[in-house]
């Protein structure tokens, strides 16, 4: 079995601070760490190739830095990793990066299942995993909580609801993005930090993956940040007084008009 | 201080102090509470690949020696004691066959013991040959093809959880020293039990039972090197394993000069906080200095033991004594330093003091590490 895992390089979220004067996510001096969604997304492919042999490429879409992620992805239990990174992808928004991916996924060519985290604890927006599945037009299942057992064709993967799960056989290939519940992810052993020390990259630009320039980056983004700010916290707050009794029929005097 | 590590070494440190972040302290002060063997955290090691440090790569190890050991013990040290021991066990279990056993044997145990799918137990000790090992009443007796072992072994670490046994039995009690011989004993051999877990003072987590032989048969290829080398075995494995002991003492002490050091930072008494006051910065600063002096010479004594296989005895008891005194000291006066935080079970320094303990006691006491340096200083100075 052949498996593509997306991660992402964010910020690590212990460490977090805006920048006063422009309200944008202060990069400098912050640690930068693997999505944690996206390190269980990792796991399960490295687990999936334990059990039916196969590989695991990782793919990133970001700037040269990102290349120490993909190394601990490797010593994790990746084969391969490719980064796509260009000048041009700046400033894209989920819309241009599923593009991207998709573009470079093409080039890779050969997969039977991509894997994601069911989002980025950054942007949050939970939307390149199912771009990216559109842009490829395979087959997606989201919130993935346990991947039952797969043939050469089929797959079958509990999908987590508010109510339970769905049991689901979805034919391959296909795209998953995965929840924290489905495992727990491993720490690199030494002989995978050995091999991750060693390993050659693949690094692919725009001219690579064949993109078109106006679907790139800034450029390629429907999204158009304004402004970022930090919402003002309104609201008065009243504390009521006297018995349990007395406390009720103020709160339901103040709520009546609501409702 | 920088000590210089090449890059694979580092790698051992950054992959042992994840495993102790991530899951040996969170999980301590409970794997202390229920004395729980910790079977997941020694999984993980064993994934990350840290069982077969020591052994050669021929044997399915990565081919380090007692430095690369001591640099993972140090940090899973750092965590829980108990955590440590439990994996060092295996590598004092290994070592007989390492040091004297033939090469079928290493090839028939060795890469099972390097990948942590099998663990090992050394056993020695009995009820009454402790610090004077020549009191063993164990036997082992040739009947055909089997050797026929009685006899029972007592605190051996890791009994009941390990698959491979490492056991020293007198074969012929006429020859003294000579006379006895060390065998593998696997788990499952006819006639072997265990005895009741033990409850100790501290390093709750890991596993303290006796070894009940009762007419248990094993084949005869089990003998490990040949027949009457079986103390040579032991002292030669025990000068091997104890820089191992040596570093969970600069691992535990280390632990707690963090643990002392970030209380002093943040309790604050009479206005300021407490590592402001001269008294307090005293027993931080000694602390620190005996961790660093520990750590000094457990590595260095590692390093002259990896490169010296027939000069070690002095340098190990050596670095075993000074360092897991000074584990004990600094232990203690962590404790004082967080005073009655110190003493309650919501602060972990309780338990590495518990813990220390124990270092200065196994694997040979230190009056008999001190015993040891004496005899070596006396043959030294004879040559000389």
């Amino acid at each position: 079995m052949k498996i593509i895992v997306c991660v992402k390089q964010v910020p690590d979220a212990k460490d977090v601070r805006l920048d006063p004067k422009t309200n944008t996510l202060a990069r400098e001096g912050v640690q930068s760490i693997m999505n944690p969604y996206d390190r269980h997304a990792l796991e399960e492919a490295v687990r999936l190739k334990e059990k039916h042999g196969g590989t695991v490429t990782v793919l990133s879409m970001g700037p040269p830095q990102a290349e120490e992620m993909l190394r601990e992805a490797v010593s994790c239990g990746a084969d391969e990793a490719v980064l796509v990174s260009d000048r041009a992808f700046a400033g894209a928004d989920t819309w241009a990066t599923t593009y991207t991916l998709a573009m470079a996924i093409k080039k890779i060519d050969d997969f039977d299942l991509i894997l994601c985290g069911k989002q980025a604890i950054d942007g949050d927006t939970a939307q390149v995993g199912p771009g990216l599945a559109e842009r490829l037009d395979i087959p997606f299942v989201a919130y993935v909580r346990k991947i039952n057992d797969c043939t050469a064709n089929t797959i079958r993967a509990e999908r987590l609801m508010d109510d339970g799960y769905d049991l689901l056989e979805i034919p391959l290939p296909a795209l998953f993005t995965v929840v924290k519940e489905i495992n727990e992810p491993r720490i690199p052993s030494l002989k995978g930090k050995m091999k991750a020390k060693k390993i050659d990259i693949t690094k692919l630009t725009a001219v690579d993956i064949e993109a078109d320039p106006e679907q790139l980056g800034l450029k390629g983004s429907t999204t158009q940040v304004v402004k970022v700010f930090s919402p003002e916290l309104k609201g008065a707050r009243a504390m009521l007084g006297g018995t349990a009794t007395e406390q009720v029929a103020q709160l339901y005097e103040k709520m009546s008009p609501l409702l | 201080m920088d000590y210089f590590l090449s890059e694979e070494q580092q790698m051992i440190v950054d992959v042992a102090r994840q495993i102790t972040d991530e899951m040996i302290i969170p999980q301590r002060s409970e794997l202390d509470e229920t004395e729980e063997y910790p079977r997941d955290i020694l999984t993980s090691i064993a994934k990350a690949d840290l069982y077969g440090l020591y052994i050669p790569e021929e044997y399915g190890g990565l081919g380090g020696g007692c430095f690369e050991m001591a640099l993972a013990l140090e940090q899973f040290a750092r965590g829980c004691t108990g955590v440590a021991t439990a994996f060092a066990a295996s590598a004092l279990g290994a070592y007989p066959i390492l040091i004297s056993g033939s090469d079928e044997l290493k090839q028939k145990y060795m890469p099972l013991i390097a990948s942590g799918e099998k663990l090992a137990a050394f056993a020695l000790t009995e009820a009454n040959a402790g610090s004077d090992a020549s009191g063993i009443q164990t036997t082992a007796v040739l009947d055909g093809d089997e050797w026929v072992l009685n006899g029972t072994k007592q605190w051996i670490t890791n009994a009941g959880e390990a698959q491979i046994y490492t056991v020293i039995a007198i074969t012929d009690k006429s020859k003294g020293p000579r006379g006895a011989t060390m065998f593998v004993v696997e788990d499952t051999d006819p006639g072997f039990t265990y005895g009741v877990k033990e409850k100790k003072l501290g390093i709750r987590c890991s596993s303290t039972r006796e070894l009940i032989f009762k007419d248990c048969r094993i084949p005869k290829d089990r003998v490990i090197g040949r027949v009457g080398m079986g103390f040579i075995t032991v002292m030669k494995t025990l000068d091997q394993s104890r820089p191992g002991i040596a570093i969970l003492g600069v691992g535990l002490g280390q632990g707690a000069l963090d643990e002392a050091v970030t209380y002093a930072k943040q309790r604050v008494q009479f206005g300021k906080p407490i590592i402001s006051f001269q008294a307090v910065q005293h027993i931080l600063a000694d602390m620190a200095i005996q961790v660093e002096a520990g750590r000094a010479l457990v590595y260095s004594a590692a390093k002259h033991i990896d490169a010296h296989k027939n000069d070690m005895s002095k340098a190990s008891s050596m670095c075993k004594v000074f360092a897991t005194d000074m584990a004990m000291k600094v232990a203690t006066d962590a404790v004082q330093v967080l005073a009655g935080y110190g003493y309650m079970r919501d602060y972990p320094v309780e338990k590495m003091m518990r813990d220390a303990k124990i270092l200065q006691i196994y694997e040979g006491t230190n009056q008999i590490q001190r015993n040891v340096i004496g005899q070596e200083l006396n043959k030294e100075y004879m040559r000389s």
